[in-house]
């Protein structure tokens, strides 16, 4: 009796779970970035759009280049060569040269460091928002973004993907209509096809959910063998205790 | 050669005489269930977090300034840094888990009442030791929920009247969260806290220890003396310490048997405790919540804050109340109820299983309540959630008043002679 | 101290390979706390390899530049220096440098790559003080050779390859460390890499 109502409980906390954490998601649904932590090719495309797009404003001030390179199998000269751009040596850490004031007069708040983003929200965020820029010259810098609005970044992916248009949709909301953006389409000025692109973006978010948890592959390595034998050692213990609960009656 | 250094030793200390009086010849019940894992695993875990505690001290930094950083560097540089913390933040939730479960085991076999009362009250000084532990241990990390989290904690204490302000400005050392609240906290995590636990629980035992244990079945395995037949009486030696003043039916000495039965309760919690470490150490935001990965801004609040899940009851039942001081007297009151359950139940029936069906039907209500709460208080507010925690406060103490006024006169069924295992 | 009434063979055989496997995975528990101590990506990110540049150093000058937070001497030895060193060889410890305190490609008369550059970890192998470089001015401690290494702590004397002088407290020449000569000028202290 007992046993069946943890069973339930347990059944019913799992099934919570996901609900819970939708709830406390963004309200726009996100697209799957399905993407590979042991694909090292794409990891490492995704650190090369890393540096080349995105460093100039976001660091990852907690993440060396010489645990990354490593990691996703670079050879430390090639990356020395083609992915460190200041010169740094390759113990460091991945920073810019930007100060946080500078940072802040130029975009009216310092770009967030980005080495624990995809722990903050989630991969799929990180390829949904990647996905979601549009054109929108009542903002600052042309663009906008549909799971960010309001965003403070242009689209620095834009000689890649084009500058999309957004795709508006007439929605009933507390009793008002607004037009809202639900979606985007190329406007095919992008060197990059629409697949191709996704592609970048799915590296991209790739590798930074590498760097949110670089030890995330070397954990489950470990962990199915500790488990492994635990098991064996939970079978022995097992039959110890019968062998010796053959003595109480 | 070694009997004699056992001997040198013994001459100087009582080591065997402990052995023997409290493991390998004290008698306890033979028919303990899957609910009496909960106590040694709760040593277990306790041992996790003080082992990995020491060594997370080794790098970490406590300071607001280097806080956040330490424990990426943590994470990240030092050799099993990730291991070593992740065995840390998990084992916080696991202590909680089991701790709940040994809980609950005392309250459906009637382990707190008569003479078990000051065990259950060592037993609850250790729970509010545990969550005062917890959450100084979580603003250590400096993250988004460590520093807004702690700010709505400290501020509960504004809600007291005259003193409040005050008092919250004094426990905090500065105007807002600060450094300095940071430094203390370290030092009652590391230091003060685990020494007060540690304390507590050699108590528990030493309580539990005098008393002996309950069991599943709610009768005492401590007969008056000469009132057992020799044949009934256990084959195993007990230490005179307990056969001296009463005879013991149905019991075996707690090495090999139970010992032998924890091992195995123990390596199948660690394959749970490990798949989580190693595989979803995060367990979906719930031991390690997202923005927690966000150093701590003062001046950006996260959109949602919740309490780390094993909170989130006592929040819930907090956030039901609009009113401020009402509510902070209420959440205290559900966990001092919890310590007065000695004596809230006038019963003399212990066993669930011996007592009237309403009792069942209380404490199933009871765990429905808990676990609604705990749902409740983890998830935005909605006015739906809003009502659901204000009909869950009342069902939770009403599982007290019913508790109260049955007790006194239940119908319960016959008690068994003996155990049955 | 068993209180079991029996004792069987299956009993015994099952307590020891439990305990075995147990004692395994208790050793196996240890091995994240004790790794923990080694030197993190920090510690090895500031003792990686550092760049001299040799192209100011002046015969007989030394200069030091550090690594892994140690002292680490670069002296350019003058044609006297190199000379004197082969008439004292009778009064050292080691002088065919057979304890393993360089590289194999330091094992040499000079103990160094090439005979006029000499590096080698300012630390002197008795207690760890760093030994003052006297130019010129050994001969008090050693006649007959003019340049030389005194330790202030202990009175060890090393000569301009650092090895150690008989009947004094330290128990080895000076480790030399692992280096590569990336150009003409410029010396890689703390790796050394093949030859190219």
């Amino acid at each position: 009796m007992m046993k069946k109502l943890l069973i339930g409980l347990f059944a019913l906390s799992v099934n919570l779970l996901p609900n819970m954490v939708m709830a406390a998601g963004p309200s726009v649904p996100l697209m799957e970035a399905n993407n590979d932590l042991t694909d090292q090719a794409s990891l490492q495309r995704g650190a090369k759009l890393f540096m080349n797009y995105c460093l100039g404003c976001h660091q990852m001030q907690y993440q060396r280049y010489e645990r990354t390179f490593r990691d996703i199998g670079i050879p430390t000269e090639v990356g020395l060569e083609q992915l460190i751009f200041d010169g740094s040596k390759v113990g460091s850490h991945i920073t810019n040269a930007i100060t946080k004031d500078d940072a802040a007069k130029w975009f009216g708040a310092a770009p967030p460091d980005l080495t624990l983003i995809a722990r903050v929200k989630s991969p799929d965020y990180i390829y949904t928002y990647l996905k979601s820029f549009y054109k929108d010259e009542s903002r600052p810098f042309g663009v906008n973004n549909i799971v960010f609005p309001l965003v403070g970044m242009p689209h620095v992916l834009q000689e890649l993907q084009g500058l999309p248009t957004p795709i508006t949709k007439e929605v009933e909301e507390h009793g008002h209509t607004v037009t809202k953006v639900i979606a985007t389409e190329t406007d095919g000025t992008g060197e990059l096809s629409v697949d191709e692109y996704d592609q970048a973006a799915r590296d991209l978010t790739n590798f930074l959910e590498y760097v949110g948890e670089p030890s995330r592959l070397e954990s489950e390595a470990l962990g199915i063998k500790v488990i492994g034998f635990l098991i064996i050692l939970f079978i022995l213990a097992f039959m110890l205790k019968k062998e010796y609960w053959r003595d109480v009656h | 050669m070694f009997g004699k250094i056992i001997g040198w030793i013994d001459d100087r200390i009582p080591m065997t005489r402990v052995w023997n009086m409290h493991i390998a010849q004290y008698p306890a019940p033979k028919n303990f269930n899957f609910w009496y894992f909960f106590g040694s695993l709760a040593m277990l875990v306790l041992v996790n977090q003080i082992l990995t505690g020491i060594w997370l001290t080794m790098n970490f930094v406590p300071s607001a300034e280097g806080a956040f950083a330490s424990v990426e560097y943590i994470m990240r540089d030092v050799e099993y840094g990730w291991l070593l913390r992740y065995l840390h933040s998990t084992g916080a939730s696991a202590f909680f888990i089991v701790v709940y479960m040994h809980m609950f085991r005392g309250m459906i076999y009637g382990s707190y009442q008569k003479p078990r009362e000051l065990l259950w009250l060592f037993g609850m000084f250790i729970f509010l030791a545990l969550m005062a532990e917890a959450f100084m241990g979580y603003l250590l990390p400096w993250g988004q929920m460590s520093f807004w989290g702690a700010q709505v904690i400290i501020s509960l204490f504004g809600a007291i009247p005259v003193i409040g302000d005050d008092l919250t400005l004094w426990i905090r050392g500065d105007y807002v969260i600060s450094g300095a609240t940071l430094n203390r906290f370290f030092a009652l995590h590391v230091i003060a806290l685990p020494l007060v636990i540690v304390i507590l629980v050699f108590l528990h035992i030493v309580a539990l220890h005098e008393v002996g244990s309950n069991n599943p079945e709610g009768i005492e395995i401590k007969r008056k003396k000469g009132s057992v037949a020799e044949e009934d009486k256990p084959k195993f030696k007990f230490h005179e310490y307990y056969t001296d003043k009463k005879d013991i039916v149905d019991a075996i000495p707690f090495h090999p048997y139970y010992t032998v039965k924890d091992i195995v309760g123990v390596v199948g919690f660690l394959i749970l405790f490990c798949w989580v470490v190693f595989f979803m150490p995060a367990m979906n935001g719930f031991f390690l919540e997202g923005p927690n990965f966000e150093a701590a801004n003062p001046l950006k609040t996260p959109e949602h804050i919740f309490p780390v899940w094993y909170f989130t009851p006592f929040y819930a039942i907090l956030r039901a109340i609009p009113d401020k001081l009402i509510g902070v007297a209420a959440m205290g009151a559900s966990i001092v109820v919890l310590a007065l359950l000695p004596w809230v139940d006038r019963g003399r029936v212990k066993s669930v299983r011996y007592r009237c069906g309403f009792h069942k039907w209380n404490i199933a209500g009871f765990v429905v309540t808990f676990v609604l709460l705990g749902w409740v208080g983890a998830t935005p507010q909605t006015d739906l959630k809003t009502i659901i925690s204000q009909i869950c406060t009342v069902t939770y103490f009403m599982f007290f008043v019913l508790l109260f006024v049955y007790s006194k006169n239940e119908k319960t069924k016959p008690l068994p002679e003996r155990l049955t295992k | 101290m068993s209180n079991a009434p029996v004792d069987n063979g299956r009993r015994r055989f099952l307590t020891i390979a439990t305990s075995v496997v147990g004692g395994v995975g208790a050793a196996g528990a240890a091995v994240p706390f004790i790794a923990s101590w080694n030197p993190s990506e920090r510690a090895k990110s500031a003792g990686a390899p550092v760049e001299v540049d040799i192209s100011k150093l002046e015969p007989g000058q030394l200069i030091r530049v550090e690594w892994r937070g140690k002292p680490v001497w670069v002296v350019s030895r003058t044609p006297k220096m190199l000379e004197q060193m082969k008439e004292h060889e009778g009064q050292l410890r080691d002088p065919q440098s057979q304890e393993p305190q360089q590289l194999e490609s330091s094992t040499n008369d000079y103990r160094s790559l090439r005979p006029e550059i000499f590096l080698a970890v300012g630390i002197c192998t008795h207690l760890g003080c760093s030994p003052g470089f006297l130019q010129g001015n050994f001969g008090e401690k050693v006649e007959g050779t003019d340049d030389g290494f005194y330790c202030p702590c202990h009175g060890s004397k090393f000569d301009m390859a650092g090895r150690v002088f008989q009947s004094v407290p330290a128990p080895l020449n000076l480790e030399i460390p692992p280096y590569t000569f990336l150009d003409e000028t410029t010396i890689l202290v703390g790796e050394e890499r093949g030859v190219a």
